[in-house]
């Protein structure tokens, strides 16, 4: 059954996992959103590209990457998805509320670096 | 599927009028005939589609939201895993998506938007209203929340945190908001009767049915 984990222990610690199968991030983890512009379909808003924020939590089980699956390349690819913690004041210089409001948004993990 | 469809009907040319369709229509329903045509699906499917979004309402989430108040282990497998829980009360996924329940508590009030398009629990809580799908709101409850949710009469003290979700692909969200003073005889079915759908859309909170001066029933 999918769930939301904040981590994700494997079944089989001796299993070898595929190429892309093992995730790259953990919660806590400290992350930047890369800086691209593709045309076309993205599921990555802009306001949110070069921000720095903090894993929440992984989504678990791996998710279609619609921006393949768009365009009908590597359609049932799948990848990493995360929920990413990003203060407003870091997205919005000047941001007028509290310094504890912020932001979460799940991002796949071809547009995350580590930070 | 969208609300063009939605509102107008699959296939229907009675009373249109000198209606025009706009250009995200006239895409939607080429693909749709071509699909028809190609025998991928069938009209009925499409219809049947329909049929089970105008099942979904904002009912739906306030069963869910009131059976978590009341019964603490379902609230806490709610918070879990939402889709699972949803599915307990036999509100189905029809899409491949998640569902985080975000909890409105002392410290934090949460707040959904879709800033890319119009991603929208609709599973429990049926399609979206307008405002949640245009640009001013879409574009302003990331940037400045207080304000939004001000305009939507709710001020939120600056020692509780506003988190917005802002969902992007394969997660829906719903706001799970706090059970208001004055409910605690009520039934389940008398607290569903509160909870609004702004309310878990989160530009929101639900008052106390007692502290207006009003009747409790």
């Amino acid at each position: 059954m999918a769930s939301v984990a904040k981590t994700t222990v494997a079944e089989f610690p001796r299993a070898v996992l595929a190429r892309g199968e093992g995730r790259v991030f953990s919660a806590g983890d400290q992350v930047r959103v890369s800086v691209r512009f593709p045309v076309g379909h993205y599921r990555v808003p802009r306001y949110i590209r070069g921000k720095r924020g903090t894993v929440e939590a992984v989504i678990e089980p791996r998710v279609v990457n619609n921006e393949e699956e768009g365009y009908g390349r590597n359609a049932g690819d799948k990848q990493h998805y995360y929920r990413i913690a990003i203060p407003l004041t870091e997205l919005w210089p000047g941001y007028a509320g509290s310094r504890k409001d912020g932001l979460r948004i799940e991002v796949h993990e071809s547009w995350l670096e580590r930070s | 599927m969208s609300a063009h469809m939605h509102d107008e009907g699959y296939g229907t040319t009675v009373g249109r009028g000198d209606y025009t369709p706009g250009y995200y229509e006239i895409m939607e329903r080429s693909i749709a005939e071509l699909l028809v045509e190609k025998g991928r699906i069938s009209a009925d499917d499409i219809r049947r589609q329909i049929e089970v979004l105008d099942s979904r309402n904002p009912a739906l989430g306030a069963r869910v939201v009131a059976r978590a108040w009341v019964d603490p282990e379902f609230r806490a497998r709610l918070l879990a895993n939402g889709r699972a829980a949803c599915e307990e009360l036999g509100i189905t996924s029809y899409e491949d998506t998640e569902l985080i329940v975000l909890e409105n508590t002392e410290r934090v009030h949460n707040l959904m938007v879709c800033t890319l398009c119009s991603c929208y629990p609709r599973a429990v809580m049926g399609l979206p209203p307008d405002w949640y799908k245009l640009k001013p709101y879409r574009a302003r409850a990331v940037k400045e929340p207080r304000a939004v949710l001000a305009e939507f009469g709710t001020i939120i003290p600056e020692d509780v945190e506003v988190r917005v979700s802002d969902a992007t692909a394969h997660v829906r969200f719903l706001v799970l908001p706090r059970r208001p003073a004055g409910t605690e005889s009520f039934t389940e079915e008398q607290l569903a009767a509160l909870v609004t759908r702004d309310a878990m859309i989160g530009v929101t909170t639900i008052k106390s049915p007692v502290s207006a001066g009003g009747s409790t029933r």
